[in-house]
């Protein structure tokens, strides 16, 4: 059933929110820590998991595939409702210290990606 | 039966106001479907349709903030009021943990330490660059100072960071402006410059995310790259506030402090 997809992914999002906040407040800080992250692993393991009495359908499937072809759509309602125009017309110093950001964070990902890999590659000759 | 055409079009409009997501449905079905026209004809499928949705969400965002005064873009305006719920967090953060299904977990576990470092090292790097940019702008209290370097970590770090400190007002919005800057332009950006830094894998993905760190930008960025790479991107990302709101007031604090 249908139902049984989205509930599964919903429960997830739910579950990984109390737990993202939990650890936020664990940390001493009102911030969710990790929240979405922690739910995509919970979807993980209850898509994965093979009980007597329990497995996911094709149609249980479909109620989860769904919402990540509406991914993309999301997206960009989202892109539609930023706050554009705080950006653009922020003076000239908000403007470079978020486009030195970006650039200089462009820049690093082929650096550790390089590090990043060679550890990797190192771990499995060892 | 003689109704005028504007009676028709009050009771649609008043339709459109009250099933708000529906309209917010159409809305976007209907910028993609431009968005996938414009990329066929004018780039041959060089430049994503999605890249061009996001980007004409964008603009349409411009202009509802210009419209209205507002600070929600397209949401702003009563009629496309549903654009707001539909690009919110809660549904946004609901199809990002459903892109997770398929996801391979033995690479999300392989790239786990790399991943990890990028984000407190993303936080660290965006931070001084922010705070560099503020000190080159000739602020030169800490409390300033880190306040826009939080901002420059994500528009959420910023002012968590500044009310902490005990920022001024007008830092913070500073702060917010530098975090809006910085997650619009990885969302431009990234289709853009994917191939010259290497984003082609999920190995690669989480590292993105991590250094990145922005939610929003990091999900449209990569929606216009490549949708197989948004769930290692959203992994890491999902970490990042977190960590921004917990050293950016503290150590990074003390460190800006010591130093000036």
């Amino acid at each position: 059933m249908v139902i049984y997809g989205v509930g599964i992914l919903a429960a997830s999002l739910l579950g990984g929110n109390a737990l993202g906040n939990l650890i936020g407040q664990l940390m001493g800080i009102d911030a969710n820590v990790g929240g979405v992250g922690i739910a995509m692993l919970l979807l993980l393991g209850l898509t994965s998991l093979r009980a007597p009495g329990f497995s996911l359908g094709p149609m249980s499937a479909q109620g989860i595939s769904f919402w990540s072809a509406m991914y993309i759509p999301i997206v960009i309602a989202m892109a539609a409702k930023q706050n554009v125009i705080a950006a653009v017309s922020s003076g000239p110093m908000a403007l470079l210290a978020g486009v030195a950001a970006v650039t200089v964070s462009f820049l690093a990902i082929p650096l550790i990606a390089r590090w990043g890999s060679g550890a990797v590659e190192d771990a499995e000759q060892a | 039966m003689d109704i005028p055409l504007w009676r028709f079009g009050e009771a649609l409009t008043a339709g459109l106001i009250s099933h708000a997501l529906l309209t917010a449905f159409v809305v976007v079905a209907l910028i993609t479907w431009v968005a996938d026209w414009m990329s066929k004809t004018f780039t041959r499928g060089r430049l994503h349709g999605s890249a061009i949705a996001i980007i004409i969400g964008l603009l349409c965002a411009y202009l509802g903030g210009w419209l209205t005064g507002g600070n929600k873009g397209l949401a702003d305006i009563s009629l496309f009021a549903g654009v707001g719920l539909l690009g919110g967090a809660m549904f946004r953060d609901f199809a990002i943990v459903a892109t997770a299904f398929g996801a391979q977990p033995a690479t999300l576990r392989e790239a786990g330490a790399v991943g990890a470092f990028s984000v407190v090292f993303g936080v660290v790097l965006s931070f001084c660059t922010g705070a560099s940019v503020a000190v080159g702008f000739g602020y030169t209290d800490a409390v300033s100072v880190a306040t826009i370097g939080a901002g420059a970590a994500t528009y959420i770090v910023g002012p968590v960071t500044g009310t902490a400190l005990g920022a001024s007002s007008d830092v913070i919005a500073l702060s917010v402006a530098a975090g809006l800057v910085k997650s619009i332009l990885v969302m431009v950006g990234t289709p853009l410059v994917a191939r010259f830094i290497g984003l082609t894998t999920p190995h690669a993905a989480m590292i993105y995310g991590g250094l990145m760190g922005t939610t929003s930008g990091v999900a449209a960025g990569l929606a216009a790259t490549d949708a197989r790479l948004v769930p290692y991107g959203a992994m890491t990302a999902t970490f990042y506030t977190g960590v921004g709101c917990l050293l950016a007031p503290s150590i990074l604090y003390l460190m800006v402090r010591s130093l000036l």
